[in-house]
């Protein structure tokens, strides 16, 4: 797929594909394209169209099933806002910022979509809300309202929330970059017991190599929209073939 | 004594001191719900529900409110043939979408100032953008519209004294009619006035207060009570 701002081409020709239950880490510079990738797949941007998406490419596909794109007539054109609320029903984001929703408390962060887009009973959702809180070690926390949380205990809240809604791909966006460092482990912690306990899907950005290490299958070096180097953790890690791998983990590490 | 005479003539102000009230509370009902149906609209992505809100909010913000009452009283029954069975309630409309399509601009800046973040949160967790307008959105904008939709239901109150243009007798209009009759004395009879229309305003303040503190309380925002300051219950109840 090609991803453009305006003149900016953000994604150039980029094309990879993730299995069922694998956890995939994507670094890379800044500006290289790693949000953006997300969001994508997010919906929360579109691909830049080309003519023929059939043959040219440029969708993103799901379980075999065209995504950012529906079948209308045989052909593939960009899917509208229908169809795209049946398909991203399977993907679930971790926001960087968090975005827990304000004006509601941490116990109906979690159950609001549970309850208006999932169709489930109140009984249900909060059910749901209150085990997936005390995986996040929350417990004590579902009365408060976001503003009284520390950004750790918002992240975390913000993890459960998108759990609640059983996604079969998790999408992590630099989920500890706005956290005092003393609040990082907490986050990842619970993230790793994510990983070590269910089979969900994992796209992350990070710059948490250890993390990354530990939990991902494969590591995806991008740099200007394209992917430099991809691997197993350790083999990325301990002896990266690219230059600019080379150099771009010797910043990281160095920090 | 001129004092005596207007203590004596304070019960006259009864009557159009509800029409001041009256005039006031229901155009304000008429411009809450205008401004939020043309706020909404005028901050849709959609031209086609764009466009027409903001003709409509930029004829009544571009147009004197005097010549609209003049228009709803008098043209509008020659032209198109709908006479109100009441004068009251032709002003009751013309300083409604007046303050409508004021009032408008501050649902749209408040709905535009909820972080983007939230939208993209919402979309995430694939609410519908009726749910994330009603769930999610508005329930943020609300707080950051009261002070504004305050100052302007208080410039409502005193616009509502332009009634009397049309034949309305409000409180405004009887301080003159009595201040122009021998023993009265005309500066105190305005004197009457500011004081009920200070006392009214602080009624629209107080009750907006307690609006807002309420309002920031469920964004889990702490509004401490301010000493002295009337108990929010009655504040509210006081306003209606
Ligand atoms: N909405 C937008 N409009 C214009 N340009 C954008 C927009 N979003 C991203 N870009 C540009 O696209 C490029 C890639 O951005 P992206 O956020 O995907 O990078 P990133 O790899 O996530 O970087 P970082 O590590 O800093 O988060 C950048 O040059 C950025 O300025
Ligand atoms: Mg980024």
């Amino acid at each position: 797929m090609d991803k453009s701002f305006g003149a900016l081409k953000v994604l150039d020709e980029l094309s990879f594909r993730v299995d069922p239950g694998e956890r995939v880490t994507l670094i890379g510079p800044s500006g290289s394209g790693k949000t953006t990738i997300l969001r994508l797949l997010m919906t929360l941007e579109k691909v830049t169209p080309k003519a023929d998406p059939e043959r040219d490419g440029g969708v993103v596909w799901v379980e075999g099933q065209p995504y950012s794109h529906m079948e209308k007539r045989g052909r593939l054109v960009p899917a509208n806002e229908r169809w795209l609320r049946r398909r991203r029903s399977s993907v679930g984001m971790v926001f960087q910022q968090f975005n827990l929703f304000p004006n509601m408390r941490v116990l109906r962060n979690v159950t609001e979509a549970q309850v208006h887009v999932a169709g489930r009973s109140k009984e249900e959702a909060e059910a749901k809300a209150r085990d997936l809180l005390e995986l996040v070690g929350l417990s004590d926390k579902t009365d408060a309202y976001p503003s009284h949380l520390s950004g750790g205990q918002q992240q975390r809240v913000a993890i459960a929330r998108a759990l609640a809604m059983d996604p079969d791909i998790l999408l992590l966006d630099e989920v500890t970059s706005a956290l005092d460092p003393e609040l990082v482990a907490d986050v990842l912690a619970v993230l790793r017991d994510i990983a070590d306990t269910t089979s969900i899907t994992m796209l992350c950005v990070t710059h948490e190599m250890g993390f990354a290490r530990d939990v991902s299958d494969r590591v995806m070096m991008f740099d200007s929209g394209r992917i430099v180097e991809q691997g197993p953790p350790e083999a990325m890690f301990s002896e990266p073939q690219e230059a600019r791998t080379q150099d771009f983990l010797r910043a990281v590490l160095a920090e | 004594m001129d004092l005596h005479a207007v203590i004596e003539s304070l019960p006259r102000y009864g009557e159009p001191l509800l029409v001041t009230i009256g005039v006031t509370v229901a155009s304000a009902a008429l411009a809450l719900v205008l401004a939020f149906a043309l706020g909404l609209m005028t901050g849709s992505r959609h031209l086609a529900v764009r466009t027409p809100a903001r003709v409509f909010v930029e004829f009544f913000r571009g147009t004197s409110v005097v010549v609209q009452l003049f228009w709803f009283a008098f043209a509008m029954p020659v032209v198109l043939g709908i006479q109100f069975d009441y004068l009251i309630v032709a002003g009751v409309i013309a300083l409604g979408l007046n303050y409508g399509a004021y009032s408008s601009e501050v649902v749209r800046g408040a709905i535009a100032a909820v972080p983007q973040g939230q939208l993209e949160a919402s979309t995430a967790l694939n609410l519908t953008p009726f749910q994330r307008m009603r769930l999610v959105v508005l329930p943020q904008a609300w707080p950051e519209m009261i002070p504004s939709l305050c100052a302007f239901a208080i410039m409502l109150l005193k616009a509502s004294a332009l009634v009397s243009v049309i034949g309305i007798l409000d409180i405004t209009w009887l301080a003159g009619l009595i201040g122009k009759q021998p023993g009265q004395d005309r500066l105190l009879h305005y004197g009457v006035v500011l004081v009920i229309y200070f006392v009214l305003a602080w009624l629209i303040w107080t009750g907006m207060r307690a609006l807002e503190r309420r309002a920031k309380r469920g964004l889990g925002v702490d509004a401490k009570p301010v000493k002295g300051r009337l108990d929010p219950a009655v504040a509210a109840g006081g306003v209606g």
